[in-house]
């Protein structure tokens, strides 16, 4: 069955060789990529389990007081939790680069013709695909345990929620470049779990002292936790746009530089 | 046109010259043995042949191009010695995945057929034993079916069975016409497939010929005798006699035939004490490429 290729073989033809396109990203390797990633337990805890987990003992918590909690509650704690989600799927994806370092596929990589800048793309679009289907299966679980949100609320929150996750891939990107460690999410991990705090994902930043509360609008989650909750609150800020943009930068040029030092032929 | 051609090569680490003015050319079609003990440069030689090092001097050339050009071009492929494999992708992905790389690649099910694993396409790597893992990136390094393919030592940690069927396949390939480099410190493995053998020792190549040519430099024996005021002239004429030393009142004749030498001392000069003893490809692999310290000892005594 493999007669037919035996008889033309490329290495005798040697003018027909050509460059992959884009430096070799392309949507196969990218689906593949992402069922891997799908694959590993630990993340699909993390990105979908713990955020629906935590939807439904903040929502108990809320409820537990003299009333009801209220829609805006409700939706108010959906968000939150896609929002985590969607963060610790992309800082996850973003993060993976530290274990394919170390594992040596990288390497393995450089004897491909796929180039630095397309594995990066490709890891880009990991994350933003596991932001994608955090943020979607935390709102599914909203809807089912009774959200109401007007649809363009859905719509733009979710569209919020997932595209301001980005900071994340780059955050992920940059951990990744600078911890050359198989178990980066063991640091990492935590280190979500307090800047979750800081946007106002577990707690109401009006909950917070107002000296926290101005600290906490420098760190890189409060921004996106403002834009997501803001077609629900009705707030949207420039600041907190100014404040994704920025951090987006600084981790990106972050991962940018220790990518160079990486790739840098010794 | 050349396949490799490596022109005053030199890469230090620090205080350690690891390749020093190495030069190699090797033609389209060769099967070549990279051979050399631990540390005589032979991967840092391979990783300046692949683009993975900069040389601090020297030029590389792979089929005329640079080597990220020819591996860009699938032109050359490398199976590494160990790593670079992710274990929850499975045997059959991570071809997949590698294929989807390239602009042209053969495909998936060929390949791993052709690596012996097509069985196993659906195992995880992380299940598979170091030999399947080594036969995977044999497969992944089919793809593109590149002209020149490069071996760093890629038995090493097999048992023998593993070895033995990886050379198989890699044999059965090499018969379709492919270049081949392999870097390896055993002997057995240099001279079972390869048509020429490279030595390297700290960073030069000290001997370089077709695996006969090798052979016949340690197939020689050497004839020592005493025989005071040696006429060298009449023994370097004599047949087979490679080499001709004098240290005192002994004389070492080095020859292909030590017959010839033997009777022509005996029944023409006034030789005696007569010696002769034979070498191996071991034995001239360790005098080649034995550190300077056990060389001299070696004369010595």
């Amino acid at each position: 069955m493999t007669v037919a290729a035996r008889e033309t073989p490329a290495h005798a033809q040697p003018h027909t060789r050509l460059v992959p396109r884009l430096g070799g990203f392309n949507l196969t390797a990218l689906r593949l990529e992402v069922r891997r990633v799908l694959r590993n337990r630990r993340t699909v805890m993390f990105i979908l389990v713990f955020p629906s987990v935590f939807f439904f003992m903040f929502s108990a918590t809320a409820r537990g007081g003299k009333q009801a909690a209220s829609p805006e509650a409700l939706a108010y704690i959906m968000i939150s939790m896609a929002v985590y989600g969607a963060m610790v799927g992309t800082t996850s994806g973003g993060a993976a680069v530290a274990v394919e370092r170390s594992l040596g596929w990288s390497r393995q990589l450089r004897l491909t013709p796929l180039r630095p800048a397309a594995y990066v793309a490709i890891k880009v679009l990991t994350a933003m695909t596991l932001g994608f289907i955090a943020v979607a299966a935390e709102f599914a679980v909203g809807a089912v345990a009774g959200v109401h949100m007007a649809p363009h609320v859905w719509l733009l929150s979710g569209l919020a929620a997932w595209l301001c996750s980005l900071v994340f891939a780059a955050f992920g990107l940059f951990m990744g470049f600078l911890l050359p460690s198989e178990n980066v999410m063991q640091f990492v991990g935590p280190l979500l779990a307090v800047l979750a705090m800081f946007g106002g994902l577990f707690i109401p930043l009006s909950a917070l002292s107002p000296t926290m509360r101005s600290v906490a609008s420098f760190s890189p989650v409060w921004g996106v936790g403002q834009l997501a909750r803001a077609p629900l609150m009705g707030d949207f800020s420039s600041t907190a746009v100014v404040s994704v943009v920025v951090w987006t930068l600084l981790f990106g040029a972050g991962a940018m530089a220790l990518f160079r030092r990486d790739t840098a032929r010794v | 046109m050349l396949a490799v051609d490596l022109r005053n090569l030199t890469k230090r680490f620090g205080s350690v010259t690891a390749v020093n003015d190495l030069s190699l050319q090797i033609d389209s079609g060769e099967i070549v043995a990279f051979l050399g003990p631990n540390g005589a440069g032979k991967t840092t030689t391979i990783d300046m042949l692949l683009g993975l090092t900069r040389p601090d001097a020297g030029s590389v050339r792979v089929y005329g191009s640079t080597p990220d050009d020819a591996i860009a071009r699938g032109e050359v492929s490398a199976v590494m010695q160990n790593g670079g494999l992710l274990k929850d992708f499975t045997v059959g992905e991570t071809v997949a995945y590698t294929a989807s790389l390239y602009a042209h690649a053969r495909p998936v099910s060929e390949v791993l057929e052709r690596a012996g694993i097509g069985e196993i396409a659906d195992r995880r790597v992380g299940k598979c034993s170091g030999g399947e893992q080594q036969r995977l990136r044999f497969a992944m390094a089919l793809l593109s079916d590149p002209r020149l393919l490069i071996l760093d030592e890629p038995t090493t940690g097999m048992d023998v069975e593993g070895r033995r069927e990886f050379w198989g396949a890699i044999r059965e390939d090499a018969e379709r016409g492919r270049t081949v480099m392999f870097a390896t410190h055993y002997l057995d493995e240099a001279d079972a497939y390869a048509d020429r053998i490279v030595l390297i020792r700290q960073g030069v190549v000290v001997a370089d010929g077709t695996t006969a040519e090798i052979k016949n430099l340690a197939s020689g024996r050497v004839v020592r005798a005493t025989l005071p005021g040696a006429d060298e002239a009449s023994l370097r004429a004599l047949a087979g006699v490679t080499n001709v030393e004098r240290r005192g009142d002994t004389v070492l004749v080095q020859c292909l035939d030590s017959d010839i030498v033997a009777r022509h001392l005996l029944t023409t000069t006034a030789a005696r004490d007569l010696e002769i003893s034979s070498k191996n490809l071991e034995a001239a692999f360790v005098a080649l490429t034995a550190d300077t310290a056990a060389e001299s000892n070696g004369a010595t005594r």
